[in-house]
C-alpha cells in the first residue's frame, strides 16, 4: 500500500492509460502546458507529447463534440472539462449526440468516450464554480455517470471507464484532489457497476457519494459513540444505479438518510428516495430523510458556503431524529 | 463556366439527382397518405450539392450531415430500400426505425448521420478528422496518391449563427485537421433569411477569419459543385488543413412538410426555379449532345423501378418488437 493524493491517483490513472493504449489521448482546457487546472495532468505533456496531451481553446461544446467524433473514429479520448459548471456549454454534444447516437442509429455506432470534470463546493469559489450537477447527468440514458470518492476509485474508475464501449462521465469532487488515501501501488481498474458499503452498521443506512462520503463517514463514527451504528453506502455509480445494494441495506436497517451536496429539489437524493419507496417501503420504520445542499447559488463567504452544504453536524442531527435519539 | 464532362459520368450525375428527386416526391406522397410521420425535410432544389460534392469522396472518407440528409445518404450509396423503410419507422430501416427522416446512419459507408441539432455535427466531424490525423489509415488511398482520409461535414446557413460553427472552424484550422466544411446556403434558417440574422452574410469571409481557405460556389450547378469539392477535398487530403465551401442553393419546398411560406415571395421562388438544378443540367447535356430522350427515359424507368422496390421493401418490413425498445441505449457486451 502507498499513500497517495486523489490528484496523484487521477494522474497515475491517466499515465497508465496513455502508456498502455496508443488510442488514448487527453484533451481539454489547460491540460498540457499549464498542467491541468487541478494539476491532474502535470508532467504528462512532457512525457507523452502534444499530439496526445492536447490543450484546447475554451470551446467546451466543440472539444467535447470532437471527443465524440474521435471516439466514433476509433480513438479512446479522455476529455477534461475544467468544472461541471463549464460543462453546461457542452450539454448539446453530451445530451444530443453522445447519449443518443448509438440508439438513434439502431445500434450501429458505439462512442467509447471518457469525460472527466471537477464538481462540488467547499473552496469558496462561489456560484459559478461550485455546483454539483452529476445528478442532472445521471438523468440521461445512454451515458454512464461515476462519482469516485476514494483514491483507488479515482484511478481505478478512470481505467475501467476506458474499457467501456459507451460514454462515461467521471465527476471528481474538487475538494478531494488534495486528500490523501491509501492504495495498492499497482491498483488497476475497479468494478463500476456496484455501490460499496464503506462502513457496516445495523441501525440506519446512510447513502451518499462523492465529496459527501467523508462527511458522512465522520458523522457515522461520531454517531457510533452515541450508540447508533450507521451503515454507509457510497453509491460510486449514479447511472446505472445499483439499487440492489441500497435495498439490501435498508431492508436490514429499516431506516435511510441520503446525503447529497446538490440542491434538494429534483436531486439525485430524490431519485434514491423514490427507489426506496418502490423497493423497500414496507421495510421502513420511518420516512426516508435527506440532507442536501440549500436551495441557493453557492455563496462565496465561508460561513455562508458552509451553511449551504451538508455538514457532519447536520447529518448527525438528521440521523438522530430519525432514530428517535434526542 | 463549367467544362463538359464525359458522357457516362454526366449521365450518372443526372441519374443521381433525379433519383433523389423521385425518392423525395414519393416520400412526400407517402407522408400525405400517413405512411410517414414526424418531420420530413425535403431537399428538393438542392440535389446538385449532395450529388456534386459526394463525387469527391472515397469509401474511406467520413460523412456527417444534417436533418435534411435524404439526398446525402442516397448519393453516398445507401440503398433506397433501408432509407424508405427508415421513413416508415420499420425495423429494416437504416436505423431500425429509431431515427426516422432526420437520422439516417450507415456505418458501412461511414455515414455518421443525420444529426438534427443545427451546428451539432461540426464538432463531431472535427473529432472524426482528429481520429484520422492521430491514426493515419493504411494505404492505398483511392483519391490522391499521398493523401489520407477526409471528413466531409454538411450543414446549412443557419448553422453559421451557432457557436459550434465558429469553435469548430477554429479548432480544425488550429490543429490542421482533414475536414471539409460544406455549407449548403439555401438562404433561410428555417424561415429567417441570412441577412436577418447575420451581420456578415459572406460565409467564406467568416471562414477566412479562422484562417481557412473558403469559396462560394453555385450550388445549382452540379458540375461546379463537383469541381470545387474535388479541388477542396484534394487540398484537405494532402494535409493542407480544413477548407470551407459555401454552396449557394435554394429549397423549393417548405422547411418541413408544410409551412405558410410567409418568409419569402412567390416571385423569389419562381426566379430560383428558373435555375432548377436538374432541368438546367438536363438542358446542358442535350445542348452538348450528351443526352437523348431515350437516355432520359431509361434513367427514369430505372429510378421508378428502384423507388417501387424501396417502397415494397418498406411496406414488407417488420416493426421492431416493443420488447427491444431499450436495446442499443448501451452497447451490449458479449
Amino acid at each position: 500500500m502507498i499513500k497517495i493524493t486523489y490528484r496523484e491517483a487521477v494522474r497515475a490513472g491517466l499515465r497508465e492509460a496513455l502508456k498502455s493504449d496508443p488510442r488514448v489521448f487527453l484533451m481539454g482546457e489547460d491540460v498540457g502546458r499549464y498542467g491541468g487546472a487541478y494539476a491532474c495532468s502535470r508532467g504528462l505533456l512532457e512525457e507523452f507529447g502534444p499530439e496526445r496531451i492536447r490543450d484546447t481553446p475554451l470551446s467546451e461544446s466543440t472539444f467535447v463534440g470532437a471527443g465524440i467524433g474521435a471516439a466514433l473514429g476509433g480513438m479512446r479520448p479522455i476529455v477534461e472539462v475544467m468544472t461541471v459548471n463549464f460543462s453546461l456549454l457542452a450539454l448539446d454534444q453530451i445530451v444530443n449526440n453522445a447519449a443518443t447516437i448509438r440508439h438513434m442509429s439502431g445500434g450501429q455506432f458505439s462512442i467509447p468516450l471518457v469525460v472527466r470534470m471537477a464538481t462540488g463546493a467547499g473552496r469558496q469559489v462561489a456560484a459559478q464554480h461550485s455546483h454539483s450537477l452529476e445528478g442532472w447527468y445521471a438523468h440521461i440514458p445512454g451515458i454512464k455517470v461515476l462519482s469516485p470518492a476514494t483514491v483507488a476509485d479515482a484511478k481505478g474508475m478512470l481505467l475501467a471507464a476506458l474499457s467501456e464501449p459507451d460514454p462515461v462521465f467521471l465527476f471528481e469532487h474538487a475538494f478531494l484532489y488534495p486528500m490523501e488515501g491509501e492504495m495498492d501501488e499497482h491498483a488497476g481498474p475497479v468494478d463500476i457497476s456496484k455501490a460499496a458499503v464503506r462502513r457496516p452498521g445495523q441501525d440506519v443506512t446512510l447513502i451518499t457519494f462523492g465529496g459527501s462520503l467523508w462527511k458522512t463517514l465522520e458523522a457515522s463514527e461520531r454517531l457510533a459513540l452515541t450508540g447508533i451504528e450507521a451503515e454507509v453506502i457510497d453509491l460510486r455509480v449514479l447511472r446505472p444505479l445499483d439499487t440492489a445494494t441500497i435495498l439490501a441495506s435498508v431492508r436490514k436497517t429499516h431506516r435511510a438518510v441520503i446525503v447529497d451536496e446538490a440542491w434538494r429539489t429534483g436531486s439525485f437524493a430524490a431519485e434514491v428516495s423514490a427507489q426506496l419507496m418502490e423497493g423497500a417501503f414496507y421495510d421502513l420504520d420511518g420516512p426516508v430523510a435527506r440532507v442536501c445542499g440549500a436551495e441557493v447559488p453557492i455563496p462565496y463567504a465561508k460561513h455562508l458556503e458552509d451553511a449551504a452544504l451538508p455538514s457532519v453536524e447536520g447529518i448527525m442531527r438528521t440521523v438522530r431524529a430519525l432514530c428517535w435519539q434526542s | 463556366m463549367t467544362l463538359e464532362p464525359d458522357r457516362e459520368h454526366a449521365l450518372l450525375l443526372l441519374h443521381q439527382m433525379l433519383r433523389i428527386r423521385r425518392f423525395e416526391e414519393k416520400a412526400a406522397e407517402l407522408y400525405s397518405l400517413g405512411k410517414i410521420r414526424g418531420f420530413l425535410h425535403l431537399y428538393i432544389g438542392e440535389e446538385a450539392v449532395a450529388v456534386g460534392a459526394m463525387q469527391a469522396f472515397t469509401p474511406d472518407d467520413a460523412i456527417v450531415a444534417t436533418y435534411r440528409e435524404h439526398g446525402h445518404s442516397l448519393a453516398r450509396g445507401t440503398p433506397a430500400g433501408p432509407l424508405m423503410a427508415e421513413l416508415y419507422g420499420k425495423a429494416n430501416g437504416c436505423a431500425r426505425g429509431r431515427g426516422g427522416s432526420m437520422h439516417f446512419f450507415d456505418a458501412s459507408r461511414r455515414f455518421y448521420g443525420g444529426l438534427a441539432i443545427v451546428g451539432g455535427g461540426l464538432p463531431v466531424a472535427v473529432g472524426l478528422a482528429l481520429a484520422d490525423k492521430l491514426t493515419p489509415p493504411s494505404p492505398p488511398y483511392q483519391v490522391g496518391a499521398k493523401g489520407g482520409r477526409v471528413t466531409a461535414c454538411f450543414f446549412g446557413d443557419g448553422a453559421v449563427a451557432e457557436g459550434e460553427f465558429h469553435e469548430s472552424l477554429n479548432l480544425a484550422a488550429l490543429w490542421k485537421l482533414p475536414v471539409l466544411f460544406l455549407c449548403e446556403n439555401n438562404l433561410y434558417a428555417m424561415g429567417t433569411a441570412l441577412a436577418r440574422h447575420q451581420s456578415q452574410t459572406d460565409i467564406a469571409l467568416k471562414a477566412n477569419a479562422y484562417a481557412l481557405p473558403a469559396e462560394a460556389v453555385d450550388g445549382m450547378d452540379v458540375l461546379a459543385v463537383e469541381a470545387a469539392t474535388q479541388r477542396a477535398a484534394e487540398s484537405v487530403r494532402q494535409g493542407a488543413g480544413p477548407y470551407l465551401l459555401e454552396f449557394r442553393t435554394y429549397r423549393f419546398r417548405a422547411h418541413s412538410m408544410y409551412d405558410a411560406e410567409l418568409y419569402r415571395t412567390k416571385q423569389e421562388v419562381e426566379q430560383w426555379k428558373e435555375r432548377e438544378p436538374i432541368s438546367t443540367f438536363e438542358g446542358l447535356l442535350r445542348e452538348w449532345k450528351c443526352l437523348t430522350s431515350e437516355d432520359l427515359a431509361k434513367i427514369e424507368a430505372a429510378i421508378d423501378a428502384e423507388i417501387d422496390e424501396a417502397v415494397a421493401f418498406a411496406e414488407a418490413g417488420p416493426w421492431e418488437p416493443v420488447e427491444d425498445l431499450t436495446k442499443d441505449v448501451y452497447t451490449e457486451r458479449t
